[in-house]
């Protein structure tokens, strides 16, 4: 079952449709091919996770398009909201 | 690709047959609605504006009044004065004939000797135009003539993941078979400028744009109040949106990833001979925003919502899409299609936007949209000023 919408292909972060647990396994289609992770955090339903390792001064793709910088490195499987996401680069 | 439509004497086509029976003013409506009543098949449109306005507010309610009688939908137009308005009725049919030759009456209430007697009048030009209109036989036109308005109101998590997306994906079909699909809600564009000006076909477009999104911030900062401040709400934060641009991203989803050929005013008439995605300067209001862009020539409106919305336009059927499974079925008299099904990734973008570019096909051939065969005729104008 996919628990996970990406957008467009060079999204970094994905949006759950649904709630996950830490260890969960998330699953995505990006053009009929399957992908899958693991969560690394307890995460909600419509909250952010990473699609990839990210480092900190990176941007953050949603919509195919930068939504911020991250704040923080942000491992692969890991929630991204406001606590690692900025509209603006901070050093 | 083709679609029937009715063709008017100026050369527009229409994909309704309305006759229009318009007040000049809050205080013709319901002789307005009065008339209306007598002759099945017409429109009327409630008119809260048209009196005790600035001359800024007199220009936008000229040009949202004459682009409906204008409107490729509308077979002719009854326009109905009171006597003393700011838009008098001479005023407003003469706006009307430097936009149309169609068909076009007036009736004034103190003239005729008050409601009764306008009513008998308004209903004779109505009733005739009604004949007239019914003799209208419906021609094939390519889809490059078909004008898109797109529109997003009482969003939630879905829409900016199913909807808008879906609703993109047809914007985007639309623009590469040679049509117009419309992008609104300035104030939602905030937070897109580096994404939007880029866009733009060239600088003076993305100038343009820029403009139109700086306006509208330092509108409500004149009257102390900020567009940013707060925004993403708490929420939205608690759904899951992080940052602004997050947010009005996957409200300007909607519009796809075409090209931004033009920027026009509120209620401006659309180019028919700029073809490609252009952007209007609407309030996120979504009935204001559906009238300018109906106003400007749209012949129909696709809307995305989450939480659901009933609301319609006398003047173009409006087509509602939610991502929201839940919306989908306990709104169900409401919402023509659900694209819950991406959501559950059971179905793709591509697929539910290829169905709502067919269901918007049918709903211009004819087909009624919910809102349309609920009769509504939601009505909704942009203002500069309050009421004088």
């Amino acid at each position: 079952m996919y628990n996970c919408v990406v957008i467009n292909p060079n999204d970094t972060a994905g949006t759950l449709t649904t709630d996950v647990l830490a260890g969960d396994t998330v699953n995505y289609n990006i053009n009929g091919k399957d992908y899958s992770l693991k969560a690394e955090e307890k995460i909600k339903i419509f909250h952010k996770i990473a699609l990839k390792d990210i480092k900190k001064g990176d941007v953050i793709i949603k919509y195919g398009c930068k939504i911020g910088y991250a704040t923080e490195d942000i491992k692969k499987g890991a929630h991204i909201h406001t606590h690692n996401l900025d509209s603006k680069m901070t050093n | 690709m083709k679609f029937k439509g009715y063709r008017r004497p100026d050369g527009k086509i229409g994909i309704r047959n309305h006759v229009l029976i318009l007040p000049c003013s809050l205080c013709a409506s319901e002789t307005a609605r009065f008339i209306s009543s007598q002759v099945p098949g017409s429109v009327y449109i409630p008119n809260q504006g048209g009196c005790a306005i600035v001359k800024a507010d007199l220009e936008i309610t000229l040009k949202v009044l004459s682009g409906f009688a204008a409107n490729p939908n509308v077979y002719g137009t009854v326009v109905v004065g009171n006597t003393c308005e700011i838009v008098q009725a001479d005023l407003l049919v003469g706006r009307i004939k430097e936009l149309t030759n169609k068909p076009v009456e007036k009736v004034v209430i103190r003239d005729a000797g008050g409601t009764i007697k306008a009513a008998e009048l308004g209903v004779k030009y109505a009733m005739q135009m009604s004949i007239e209109a019914s003799k209208c036989v419906k021609e094939e036109a390519d889809i490059s003539e078909l004008i898109l308005a797109t529109e997003c109101g009482g969003s939630d998590p879905t829409s900016g993941l199913a909807a808008n997306p879906t609703l993109g994906y047809v914007s985007d079909k639309l623009v590469s078979l040679g049509g117009i699909s419309i992008l609104s809600e300035t104030s939602e564009l905030v937070g897109t400028e580096d994404i939007l000006a880029p866009r733009c076909k060239d600088e003076k477009t993305a100038e343009r744009l820029l403009e139109i999104i700086k306006n509208n911030e330092e509108y409500f900062e004149k009257a102390g109040e900020s567009l940013r401040d707060g925004n993403p709400s708490t929420g939205n934060k608690e759904g899951g949106l992080t940052t602004l641009e997050e947010k009005s991203l996957g409200c300007i989803h909607k519009a796809g990833y075409s090209t931004i050929m033009k920027v026009y005013d509120y209620g401006e008439q659309i180019d028919t001979n700029e073809k490609g995605l252009v952007v209007m300067d609407t309030p996120g209001q979504d009935v204001a925003s559906v009238a300018a862009m109906a106003a400007g020539g749209a012949q129909i409106v696709i809307f995305t919502t989450g939480r659901g919305t009933p609301t319609g336009s006398g003047i173009v059927p409006v087509i509602k899409i939610t991502g929201n499974a839940e919306t989908a079925e306990l709104m169900a008299d409401n919402i023509d299609f659900d694209a819950s099904a991406i959501i559950g990734g059971k179905s793709s973008i591509e697929e539910k936007g290829e169905e709502l570019f067919e269901l918007m096909l049918q709903i211009a051939d004819g087909r009624k949209s919910k809102a349309e065969a609920l009769g509504f005729n939601d009505m909704s104008m942009a203002r500069k000023c309050n009421f004088c």
